[in-house]
């Protein structure tokens, strides 16, 4: 069988694993963390800690401000020092949980050693609301709370579960390194979400520039005996990891402009996520740390660290030599994708997978020239979306023409930008484009619910 | 020869006639009933449909004027009084004359009072750097400094100062169609009344982080300290939220809060004769010394 | 580091340019400027000296004191347009024909629209049928080649045809004094360009495998030029001239693989292409057997050119889970 991929679009990046060979180890403890509410997508939570508390690693500080919303753990133990805003890496003001470190002492009830729990608690709604508990979120980037991803509407049917481990972004290794080095749990975690959506076959997808992951995960499913969990080895091609993208290459299905993946059957989750519900479910450990890969070609220290949440990016770096003197860009994620930082002294989040450290040389923008209309942003799409076109209506803020030429369908991958030859700065501009495209469209979905409502009445 | 002249002539008279008639039967099929008073308040318009009426054009606004039941709604910001006067007289109606707006910029985060603490390295466009992050400078509310606003004016009223990285409004040139207001992705723009002989007084920051925080992001920034809102005589300063607004119904410009400002977030602009802080400082002692003989008498 | 770059995503480039797209054009070109060299000799390449020279020139000093823009020369198209307006003459035409080609190339086909990315005709094309049309003379006249190899001079294969129909001859009889071999390897007469057509296919295979231009526009104006005249050969010989003849000759390897595929006034999608090459392909041919001009390539695909925007509008790529 040949490797699959998806059917439009895509870019063909270097892949830039540079930091593959290092071991995930933990990064010690930092004297502040600094705890967002905002950590996920949907209502900020609520904190639920006082200024002057103590807290233990794993005491929930913060809950759920709605349906959409995730709990929030202390990831240290300490004191609380304040309760307020504070710019995050963006320079916006977030509500931020400030705790001075001392110690590491857990909260009661959570299992901190390494032995592997296979058995999987029999009731479903149990496990979901154990994931619930443990503020799990999507690790992929999205941060969509995991327990409403796995409690689908109504009359929609899962039919496969897909543990994405493709890590199609270059540099990135926190996946990777996972799979080789906690790969039982995430295929234990695979096994609780599969079970959970009932029983339903589960792909574990992995990109091919990965095959110690690929056979290292193989081995421990044909270890652990599990069926119903199959490896999928994927052609390479960015962005592979994207859901729609994910879900077309693996069940040759595609996901409709502003539906969700479980209109076609599948929930998919990301490596990090799935052992993040294995340590919720068989361990009662919320997360309260994730790995973090912190590279780049001028960076002498790679490194894949487990980073508690809330631990300031600049003692990240400082723990491993500091800034280089060439670096020009520090970004939160890969370089496809990820947010550049403005602010070094922002905290790490649930989501924050990587710091990535590139040069002047290799991120600065070219000058922008004519399009000359060669099609590479179209051909590149893996929305089959023309970028050529969206950006200049988006430049005229044409909302019509933008909502008909789907702009509200971009997934920000930046394949576009990446491949166009005249350095024109078409996502920046079909991001604009987007926000219009869907300002109109939820103002109709809004309007038309008003008027079903006055005619109820 | 002249046979070929005249057949010229004939097949050319002949052809004219036919199709003129052809136009004439098009243009009566196709004919649109329309208010003539419609093409009578566009032609009073200024023209340059810009569309700070809120309608797509000109042509827009006058349909809408002609068919509204008065011109409550229908205000031409650009043609100002004279053209409203004149639009009044053609339909009948009456027109309450406004005060003459002008766009002001409140933001006086200068290149020399506003350090930048990273570099912008996407589009220079404020909109897109507005959607990805606060901005280059460690003020999250002011300027962004990449002239959306200026790429908005059709009058050519707007500019950026290259030494300040700030817009600057030429009020000769402004009609307040609000473009750039609307373009201003941080809502530091703000039409406000002209004054007399454009004199104004306001607060040019919007920063609304608490004062030590403020002034460390730009020297000039409203710390929000109060104390203009203190001085004022004319109740017209309000201190909300770390930031003074002074309300323009209300102000005299009699500068005296401008002169008390800490920090030179207030400023007054087009007045004849430059401010004498001392002098008014000294005045508002003497008031305040006055008062307090008063309350003690009593 | 002083100050940490900010910008949106994503944050590196694919090592590609406009510049580097144009770069590998011109060396996909390098076969056919060698090979017309050496049909051709020095006159050629002085000749392809001038042309590239004048619009270069001509393009600084647009953007420079006529649009008042950042000069554009940089991104290497003028020199593709001056080196493709070189090999679609004849080696012998004056320097100064060659000048006025370049001006009306670059003066009226691409500046007047704005620059690179507007022109809505291929501008080395429309320099050439402006030259053709206004000296046909200059045009139509193969003098004795120069070059370092015994080319036969003379007129071009399908002006000969044409010449020879009227004349009452039929095709066999005119074909047969062409053999297929010299057409692959050295163009009895005619453009520079077109002396040697496996050079230009080289060029173009070149240019598929670095991924600068997709196939299928000139494989689908190959397809119909070769269709349509099986069609027209089949059913009459003697008045039509065979497939294999029409591919190799006219210039229609040269238009196919280097004018047609040009980004600008190409479709982008690959439908559009595809009709874009068969409407080049029959236009072709229809000129060829019925029209007045012996070659019609120029004129197909200057007429597809202005086409052009409505394949855009109508051909859009399949978006991702929409009908």
């Amino acid at each position: 069988m040949s490797k699959r991929t998806f059917s439009i679009g895509g870019v063909h990046p270097h892949d830039s694993k540079i930091s593959r060979g290092c071991p995930i180890c933990p990064l010690p403890l930092a004297p502040t963390v600094y705890i967002s509410v905002a950590q996920h997508i949907g209502a900020p939570s609520v904190p639920c800690v006082a200024v002057g508390d103590k807290v233990k690693v794993g005491q929930v500080i913060a809950e759920p401000g709605g349906f959409v919303s995730a709990f929030i753990h202390s990831s240290v133990s300490g004191t609380v020092k304040s309760i307020g805003p504070r710019p995050d890496l963006a320079g916006r003001p977030v509500t931020h949980i400030e705790i001075a470190v001392e110690g590491d002492e857990w909260a009661d009830g959570i299992d901190t050693t390494d032995t592997l729990i296979t058995e999987i608690p029999s009731d479903n709604k149990a496990i979901v609301e154990k994931i619930r508990l443990g503020g799990v979120v999507g690790l992929g980037g999205a941060t969509f709370p995991t327990h409403v991803k796995l409690s689908p509407p109504p009359g929609s049917k899962c039919e496969r579960v897909i543990i994405n481990g493709c890590e199609c972004e270059p540099y990135l290794t926190s996946d990777f390194r996972t799979l080789l080095e906690k790969g039982e749990q995430v295929v234990v975690g695979a096994a609780i979400l599969r079970k959970v959506m009932g029983d339903v076959p589960c792909t574990i997808a992995i990109e091919e520039n990965k095959p110690e992951a690929i056979a290292h995960i193989r081995e421990v499913i044909a270890k652990l005996g599990y069926d119903g969990i199959e490896v999928m080895e994927m052609k390479m091609m960015y962005p592979q990891g994207g859901e729609k993208q994910l879900i077309d290459a693996v069940m040759h299905r595609q996901v409709g402009s502003g539906a969700l993946p479980i209109s076609v059957g599948a929930v998919v989750q990301n490596v990090a996520t799935a052992l993040a519900v294995y340590d919720a479910v068989q361990k009662n450990k919320p997360i309260v740390d994730n790995s973090v890969t912190v590279t780049g070609e001028c960076f002498p220290n790679q490194a894949n660290l487990l980073v508690r949440v809330g631990t300031p990016l600049r003692y990240i770096l400082d723990y491993l030599g500091g800034i280089p003197a060439d670096a020009a860009k520090v970004i939160s994620g890969g370089p496809m994708m990820g947010r550049a930082v403005a602010n070094l002294d922002a905290a790490t989040v649930k989501g924050t997978g990587a710091l990535l450290l590139l040069t002047e040389a290799q991120t600065r923008r070219g000058e922008e020239s004519e399009c000359i209309r060669c099609g590479r942003c179209a051909e590149a799409c893996p929305m089959g979306l023309e970028p050529f076109l969206l950006q200049k209506l988006s430049r005229n803020a044409d909302v019509e023409a933008l909502e008909a030429n789907a702009a509200h369908d971009c997934i920000e991958c930046g394949c576009c930008l990446y491949s166009c030859p005249a350095n024109i700065p078409l996502l920046d501009w079909v991001r604009l484009g987007k926000g219009l495209a869907m300002g109109a469209i939820r103002a109709r979905a809004a309007a038309a619910k008003a008027a079903a409502e006055a005619a109820k009445k | 020869m002249s046979s070929t002249i005249i057949w010229t002539i004939a097949v050319i008279t002949v052809l004219g006639l036919l199709l003129a008639l052809v136009l004439y039967l098009v243009a009566q099929k196709f004919k649109v009933e329309e208010d003539p008073r419609i093409d009578e308040v566009e032609k009073a318009m200024p023209g340059a449909n810009c569309g700070g009426c809120g309608f797509a054009g000109c042509r827009a606004f006058a349909e809408a004027a002609v068919k509204a039941p008065n011109l409550d709604n229908n205000y031409c910001p650009v043609g100002g009084n004279d053209t409203m006067a004149k639009v009044a007289a053609i339909l009948g109606y009456e027109v309450k004359a406004k005060a003459p707006m002008v766009a002001v910029v409140r933001c006086n985060g200068t290149c020399a009072v506003r350090p930048k603490v990273n570099e912008w390295g996407g589009t220079e466009s404020c909109a897109v750097k507005a959607q990805l992050y606060t901005g280059d400078t460690g003020c999250a509310y002011g300027c962004l400094g990449c002239g959306d606003c200026v790429k908005a004016c059709q009058f050519g009223a707007l500019s950026m100062n290259p030494e300040t990285g700030l817009p600057e409004v030429d009020d000769e040139k402004c009609t307040a169609c609000g473009a750039c207001v609307k373009a201003c992705p941080k809502n530091v723009i703000e039409l406000r009344p002209k004054g007399p002989r454009g004199m104004r007084v306001f607060v040019s920051c919007l920063n609304r982080d608490k004062g030590p925080v403020a002034k460390k992001a730009c020297a000039s920034a409203c710390i929000g300290c109060g104390i203009c809102a203190k001085t004022c005589t004319h109740d017209a300063i309000v201190v909300e939220g770390n930031i003074a607004y002074i309300d323009a119904s209300k102000c005299k410009l009699c500068r005296e809060c401008e002169a008390m400002c800490p920090t030179g977030a207030i400023h007054g602009v087009n007045f004849p004769k430059p401010l004498d802080k001392d002098a008014i400082k000294e005045r508002i002692k003497i008031r305040n010394q006055k008062a307090k003989e008063a309350a003690a008498n009593e | 580091m002083e100050k940490l770059l900010v910008s949106p995503n994503p944050h590196i480039h694919a090592p590609v340019s406009t510049k580097t797209l144009m770069r590998d054009v011109i060396i996909a070109l390098i076969p056919a400027v060698i090979c017309s060299f050496v049909f051709y000799g020095w006159r050629e390449i002085l000749l392809m000296a001038v042309s590239v020279a004048s619009c270069v020139l001509l393009e600084w000093a647009i953007t420079k004191y006529m649009l008042r823009k950042p000069s554009t020369i940089g991104d290497l198209s003028a020199v593709i347009t001056g080196i493709l307006l070189a090999l679609n003459l004849p080696y012998s035409t004056p320097w100064w024909v060659v000048m006025i080609g370049a001006v009306v190339a670059i003066g009226v086909a691409k500046m007047t629209f704005g620059g690179i990315g507007q022109n809505i005709w291929n501008p080395a094309l429309v320099g050439r049928v402006f030259l053709l049309v206004s000296f046909p003379t200059y045009m139509t006249t193969w003098g004795a080649p120069k070059g370092f190899v015994d080319a036969v001079s003379g007129p071009t294969p399908l002006g000969a045809i044409q010449e020879g129909l009227m004349q009452g001859a039929s095709v066999q009889e005119l074909t047969s004094a062409f053999n297929y071999k010299d057409l692959l390897f050295a163009n009895l007469g005619g453009s520079a360009g077109e002396a040697c057509a496996l050079a230009l296919l080289a060029g173009f295979v070149y240019l598929c495998c670095r991924k600068v231009i997709k196939p299928w526009i000139t494989l689908s104006i190959f397809g119909t030029v070769a269709l349509t005249s099986l069609i027209f050969w089949g059913i009459d010989p003697s008045r039509f001239t065979d497939p294999l003849f029409n591919l190799l000759t006219g210039g229609l390897i040269l238009g196919a693989c280097f004018m047609a595929t040009d980004y600008v006034t190409s479709p982008m999608s690959l439908w559009g292409g595809v009709i874009f090459g068969v409407g080049i392909g029959f236009l072709t041919m229809m000129i060829r057997y019925f029209g007045s001009y012996p070659e019609g390539v120029s004129f197909a695909i200057l007429i597809m050119n202005s086409v052009v925007p409505l394949l855009n509008m109508w051909f859009h790529q399949k978006k991702f889970g929409r009908k």
